[in-house]
């Protein structure tokens, strides 16, 4: 018997307890009712997510000693022998789940530092936001199926990261995508979240159109859906040059447009900052935490072979960087707190897609790892705004809000310090890494705009922060009345994660993850400048901050005014859904109109079926003056009949 | 030599006379009964040519199937005078082109 605490157990236990907690919330959900039956049905939710951790945290600390030998990998694979110093455990590789013509897909898991790290994350962070949802989801009616889609998620998405081959990441990829949808449009009676899901919803089948295609052309290549093997493959070709479109560069670029939309890039980006309709620690969980990290770490995990192909790294660099800055610019014109955060979210995975696209992939999973936590922060502390302010969500009706709730306004500073990049908070190091890759590979354009980009970030977390919790309040007598702090329960996982916001950043998670991608260690150091530069870039958008919103709100108003021509194209977010609107409106409404409906239906098929229909009237009209109604007449034609059958047989033969 | 070749010409002949007379009675005559007996007519003549072929032939297939024909014939005669009584009885006349209701 397999011992219970051992690398074939507890992964397993920990990938499928969140779908037995699935299952029961969903079966029994009709039947739960009274208050305690409900508090049970959250505890169960935060009970399998919990132990669940538990479990990945002690297979995490022996994933290394699991990993099967390098000789036993590559008979089985057909590989040329090559030194890899490391190997991924591989659990269930001999489980069919595909087998057609040639086409071999077990349901395999594969377990190694990078996808540990991930799991964590998923469970370490979705616990804590399991417990908080428990105080933010408490006067809900429907909070059962809350948990029962929080715990689906949560299983989907450990699906995703713990895949072995593509086409099972593919499942968990659109579980994870189901469930945001589910999540999103979770309050489904508001129509602007009902839209919001679909649209949601929508944008990520293009992306995921991307994603099929890509597996398929990386099948094609390389003849096999397995990651790790993909990535031996891409090791084992030459790299393809800028402009050149082998088979590398064609996946890499496919499986990237998966990537944009589960992760929100330019221009599959419109979802996320929609996606706030959604309740806030389902913001915090799915569309900030952990869902859409996937397509980071979906290029992380094939980091080599993005590596060997020049084009589609340089797209991932570029896309990357252009969104960051983007989205950083946008979020400084928002009043809605939910969506600052969202289009810092937006930015700040634009900044590991940077990471990811210098080359440089553990170091973008790290930052994927510390923006985790303090972006998780600043959802939950902004959930708990929120909640002190019985719902409303727009900072200029917010303000002096730091005396009323202090604990959320504590945590809400080291989470905005973390992200900002102030020095030893978990962010600054990620920051860091990433400009100093960037500027190694040699990307000095990169690097400009992530400084540029840092700065802005600094700028309107400030911002974000000022508004919220400085100055005077702005709202009305009523909401000031009503102001209070969160319960406990939500302010426990506030401090575990503001913790973990300070000290995430000490973790090496790049020198760890260095043996997964397999790739030549980058060269060179970071210039010891570069610390400064970044700390006081920072600095220096917060005191801007400070200096515009609280020192001369006056100021403020009049450079809003001056610059009102850039600001009218921020807040109208670069034009982008009204883009998209009018192609949909346009293109597609009025293209199934005019020339699929009227034009092709109408006339083409339906006058094929018609003109069918009127054919055969007519020929019958015609024909049926033969029937006389005359006994005669029609014995003549059985004579005329018998006569040429009787003439054919006897003559023409 | 077979012993019924000498009649089987003109066994024939009169087989194929007394059908046209019959055809030509069911186009051209105009009462039901009159077109009755033209078929009635034809029916005989195929009889004749069928008895003619199997003398000729020495097999009694042919008189087998002129039995059959007799029997067609006598259900024939049957149910269409009963027709034409009751068709009678129904419009007042047998003029075979006041019946041209058989049409759409």
């Amino acid at each position: 018997m397999a011992k219970l605490l051992s690398i074939d157990v507890l992964p397993f236990l920990a990938l499928f307890l969140p779908l037995g907690g699935f299952l029961v919330l969903s079966l029994f959900e009709p039947g739960i009712r009274r208050d305690r039956e409900e508090r049970g049905a959250a505890l169960l939710a935060c009970g399998t997510v919990i132990i669940s951790f538990l479990c990945l945290l002690w297979t995490a600390l022996h994933v290394d000693e699991a990993a099967r030998s390098l000789a036993d990998f590559r008979v089985q694979w057909r590989l040329p022998p090559r030194a890899s110093p490391y190997l991924p455990y591989q659990p269930w590789i001999g489980l069919d789940w595909i087998d057609v013509s040639g086409v071999h897909v077990p349901f395999a898991l594969l377990l190694d530092r990078l996808s540990s790290i991930m799991t964590l994350v998923v469970t370490g962070i979705g616990s804590l936001i399991h417990v908080y949802s428990i105080g933010y989801m408490a006067h809900d009616e429907d909070r059962v199926r809350y948990f029962s889609y929080l715990n689906l998620f949560t299983f989907f998405m450990l699906l995703l990261v713990m895949a072995g081959n593509l086409p099972v990441m593919f499942i968990g990829w659109e579980g994870v995508g189901l469930c945001s949808y589910l999540l999103i449009g979770f309050w489904y009676k508001k129509k602007s979240a009902a839209d919001a899901g679909k649209k949601a919803f929508i944008v990520n089948r293009i992306g995921d159109a991307g994603l099929i295609l890509g597996m398929i052309a990386a099948f094609y290549s390389f003849g096999t859906f397995d990651t790790f093997a993909l990535t031996e493959g891409a090791n084992a070709l030459q790299p393809e040059k800028w402009g050149e479109f082998g088979p590398m560069t064609v996946a890499g670029l496919l499986l990237f447009v998966g990537a944009c939309g589960k992760s929100a890039q330019i221009p599959l980006h419109v979802w996320l900052p929609d996606a706030m309709e959604g309740p806030t620690p389902v913001s915090a969980l799915i569309h900030a935490a952990t869902m859409v990290t996937a397509g980071v770490y979906m290029v992380a995990r094939l980091g080599p072979l993005y590596a060997h192909s020049e084009t589609a790294i340089t797209v991932v660099a570029v896309v990357g960087t252009v969104t960051a800055l983007m989205a950083a610019t946008i979020a400084l014109v928002q009043t809605d707190i939910k969506r600052v955060l969202a289009y810092s979210t937006v930015s700040q995975l634009g900044y590991m897609f940077l990471a990811c696209g210098v080359g440089a992939f553990g170091v973008g999973v790290f930052h994927l790892f510390t923006h985790a936590f303090f972006k998780a922060l600043l959802f939950l502390g902004s959930g708990s705004v929120i909640h002190a302010m019985s719902g409303e969500q727009d900072m200029r009706k917010m303000g002096g809000l730091w005396r009323k709730i202090p604990w959320t306004f504590g945590t809400f500073v080291v989470g905005t310090l973390a992200i900002a990049g102030i020095p030893p908070l978990a962010g600054f190091f990620s920051k860091d890494a990433i400009l100093g890759s960037a500027l190694e590979e040699g990307h000095q354009v990169l690097f400009a705009v992530g400084l540029l980009t840092a700065a802005l970030t600094a700028f309107y977390m400030a911002r974000l922060l000022f508004l919220t919790f400085f100055g005077p309040f702005r709202g009305g007598h009523e909401a000031e009345h009503h102001l209070h702090e969160s319960p406990w329960v939500m302010l426990a996982p506030l401090i575990v994660l503001a913790v973990g916001s300070v000290g995430a950043g000490l973790l090496p998670v790049p020198d760890m993850l260095a043996v997964v991608f397999r790739l030549p260690p980058a060269e060179g150091h970071h210039p010891a400048w570069l610390p400064i530069v970044a700390t006081l870039v920072a600095v220096l958008g917060i005191a801007a901050a400070y200096w515009l919103f609280l020192m001369l709100p006056d100021l403020a108003a009049r450079v809003g005014a001056r610059l009102r021509p850039i600001g009218r194209v921020l807040e109208e977010k670069y034009y982008f859904d009204r883009a998209y609107d009018a192609f949909a409106r346009g293109v597609v409404v009025e293209g199934s109109r005019k020339v699929l409906w009227q034009g092709l239906d109408a006339s083409l098929i339906d006058g094929a079926v018609n003109g069918l229909g009127r054919f055969t009237a007519g020929f019958a009209r015609a024909a049926r003056v033969v029937q006389t109604g005359l006994v005669r007449a029609y014995a003549l034609l059985i004579l005329g009949g018998a006569v040429t059958v009787l003439g054919y047989l006897l003559w023409a033969r | 030599m077979n012993p019924g070749a000498d009649l089987v010409v003109p066994a024939l002949l009169l087989s194929a006379g007394l059908f046209a007379i019959g055809v030509v009675g069911v186009f051209l005559r105009r009462n039901v009964i009159t077109v009755f007996m033209c078929v009635e007519l034809m029916l005989n003549a195929v009889n004749l040519a069928f008895i003619a072929f199997s003398r000729w032939r020495g097999t009694l297939d042919g008189q087998l199937l002129v039995f059959f024909v007799l029997t067609v014939a006598a259900a024939e005669a049957a149910v269409g005078l009963a027709i034409i009584i009751a068709a009678q009885r129904n419009r007042d006349t047998l003029d075979l082109d006041a019946f041209n209701i058989l049409k759409w």
